[in-house]
């Protein structure tokens, strides 16, 4: 026979009133948050008639894909009724590059700066640190000259150096703050192994730099991705990326605006930084509570 | 080999990220700052007028707008999104349910550019679509949220889209600064009989200081920058309400073709930059 029972587990958290507020704030602001993608997702999904008649966050009745297959295909941005199809291979000819160089070039100043300690090296830093807090449009003029000089002004090398040169500083800042929280007798013991520049950073650093990686290449990526004053200015008419075919479709349409092709337009657009998000937010949480973001 | 030599190869892995800072970011400051004190029109010209740009620009009622739409978007801007993050992390920090599936919810807007949100919040702040069409068909027929089409709230509406975007960002960061907070704190003020709100409220933002510093920082170089939004969503208008300064510099870049006065407006920017951010966050490091 049993004496007695010993409770088997946590014990059950009771409902204070003070839990069910938390819990009513964390739904209200996951409302605030999410209600605006349901409402694009609903528009784009309904015919302009529904959208006339109908309220706003009335789930469609006849769900039709007939404003994608425009916003994607037919849409016109000025003159030409192409869609954003175009802009989605520009993005992903910018945004590709324009992560990876940053990223690499990143990790190899930080490095750089956080154990080769060569004369000048201060100075290089608090450039970049200066260089972060400058607004883009002190340059615009001056850029456009020197592209044009360079023969770069309008075309895809031309936006991907740009991109390029003006998130190095915050990628270089963020590999060096990770780097210098690396301790120094790691790198010590590398060098007395007779490890050089090169083979320390690829055998010794890089390896244990997949946090700061990935939040690096999710920053990047989406900010490349998500860029309209660059890309509106530098790329030229043959690279618009989608940011900048998704401003005119939506500011070139004459008489009644076609919301739910807007809409379906403004989804595409989102669609990719959305899945990064989607597929790797989790390791970027996690990467900037390893202190990628710290001072 | 000499130690200098043994460090050349960091110089030469460098050599591309120093020739831009010198000749990029260099030449352009310098070239911009220049240009600010002549009377360059469509082509830059070295007719020296002095400070005549700068007395025009401080004397043009849109750039006086814009000043102001500037300095009262970054304010509500920035405290809405570090108060809104805050309160978020906290509730996040409570062990509670489905603390994954809020944290996604939460952040999900911070990965949208500033184009795609203003056209959305464009949409719902539209008066014959939008949410008060929608509040007034349920019945709520004195129900107004037009904010977008009057002077006096369209700049209130471009924070709203603003803090939707950014506040997750700024969650997360101070979220990693939650999770790295000593469990004796805890402990000690159980201990002594003070409530956890309180304990939010007074203790735990001076030991979570670089994150919230780090947060700030980089939502104020977002509001002084602003411009993607605000052309998406007003367009500066209706009139001029909506102004901003990146705006009026893009605006005499492009539209007006007039040099002088968009290198004076972009020098202003680039002092309040150094003067508002830089100055209080070199302070801050040195202080660490």
């Amino acid at each position: 026979m049993i004496s007695h029972l010993e409770p088997d587990g946590p014990k059950p958290r009771s409902l204070s009133p003070a839990r069910i507020a938390l819990y009513v704030f964390l739904a209200l602001s996951a409302a605030f948050f999410l209600l605006p993608v349901y409402v694009m997702v609903a528009t784009s999904l309904k015919p302009m008639a529904e959208i006339r008649d109908g309220n706003l966050f009335a789930w469609p009745q006849a769900p039709t894909l007939a404003a994608w297959a425009k916003a994607w295909g037919t849409a016109c941005t000025g003159r030409v009724c192409e869609g954003m199809s175009p802009g989605m291979v520009n993005s992903f000819k910018i945004a590709i590059p324009g992560t990876l160089f940053p990223v690499i070039l990143g990790a190899l100043n930080g490095y750089a700066l956080s154990f080769w300690r060569f004369r000048g090296a201060n100075w290089v830093f608090t450039a970049l640190l200066v260089s972060t807090f400058v607004p883009i449009q002190v340059f615009i003029f001056p850029l456009v000259r020197m592209m044009t000089a360079a023969g770069l002004f309008g075309s895809l090398p031309g936006i991907i150096l740009i991109h390029t040169g003006f998130t190095l500083p915050l990628t270089t800042l963020l590999f060096r703050n990770f780097y210098a929280a690396v301790p120094e007798e790691m790198f010590s013991a590398a060098r007395v192994d007779g490890g050089g520049f090169w083979s320390i950073f690829a055998f010794v650093m890089v390896p244990i730099s997949t946090p700061i990686v990935i939040v690096a290449v999710i920053l990047q990526f989406t900010g490349a991705w998500n860029d309209y004053l660059f890309g509106m200015i530098f790329a030229g008419r043959e690279n618009q990326p989608m940011t900048v075919l998704l401003t005119s479709i939506v500011t070139s349409q004459y008489g009644e605006k076609e919301y739910n092709v807007n809409m379906a337009a403004t989804l595409l657009s989102a669609a990719v930084p959305l899945a990064v998000y989607f597929a790797s937010g989790r390791w970027f949480v996690r990467g900037i509570s390893d202190g990628a973001l710290k001072g | 080999m000499t130690p200098r030599l043994r460090k050349l190869p960091a110089v030469i892995a460098m050599t591309p990220t120093i020739f831009f800072v010198v000749v990029v970011i260099g030449f352009g400051l310098l070239w911009t700052l220049w240009t600010s004190f002549t009377s360059s029109k469509l082509l830059p010209n070295n007719d020296f007028v002095g400070l005549a740009q700068y007395a025009r620009l401080f004397a043009s009622d849109n750039w006086q707008v814009a000043c102001v739409n500037v300095a009262l978007f970054g304010v509500l801007f920035i405290g809405g999104c570090l108060a809104l993050g805050y309160a978020l992390a906290v509730a996040l920090d409570q062990g509670i349910r489905f603390e994954d599936a809020f944290r996604t919810i939460f952040l999900m807007s911070a990965s949208l550019s500033f184009v795609v949100t203003g056209i959305v919040w464009q949409w719902l702040f539209d008066p014959t679509f939008g949410i008060q069409a929608a509040v007034r068909d349920w019945g709520w027929t004195s129900f107004r949220f037009d904010w977008l089409t009057r002077e006096e709230t369209a700049i209130f509406a471009l924070v709203g889209a603003g803090i939707w975007q950014a506040t997750g960002m700024g969650m997360v960061i101070m979220l990693a600064g939650l999770r790295g907070i000593d469990q004796d704190i805890w402990n000690a003020t159980r201990i002594d009989g003070i409530p956890a709100w309180r304990v939010y409220i007074h203790v735990i933002p001076a030991m979570i200081r670089p994150m919230i510093a780090t947060a700030a920082v980089l939502l104020s170089l977002t509001a002084i920058k602003i411009y993607d939004l605000v052309v998406v969503m007003t367009g500066g208008g209706p009139g001029i309400s909506t102004e901003v300064p990146a705006k009026y510099v893009m605006d005499m870049l492009f539209q007006r073709n007039n040099l002088g006065q968009a290198t004076a407006a972009a020098t202003i920017m680039l002092l309040a930059i150094c003067l508002l951010v830089g100055l209080p966050w070199a302070l801050l490091r040195r202080a660490k």
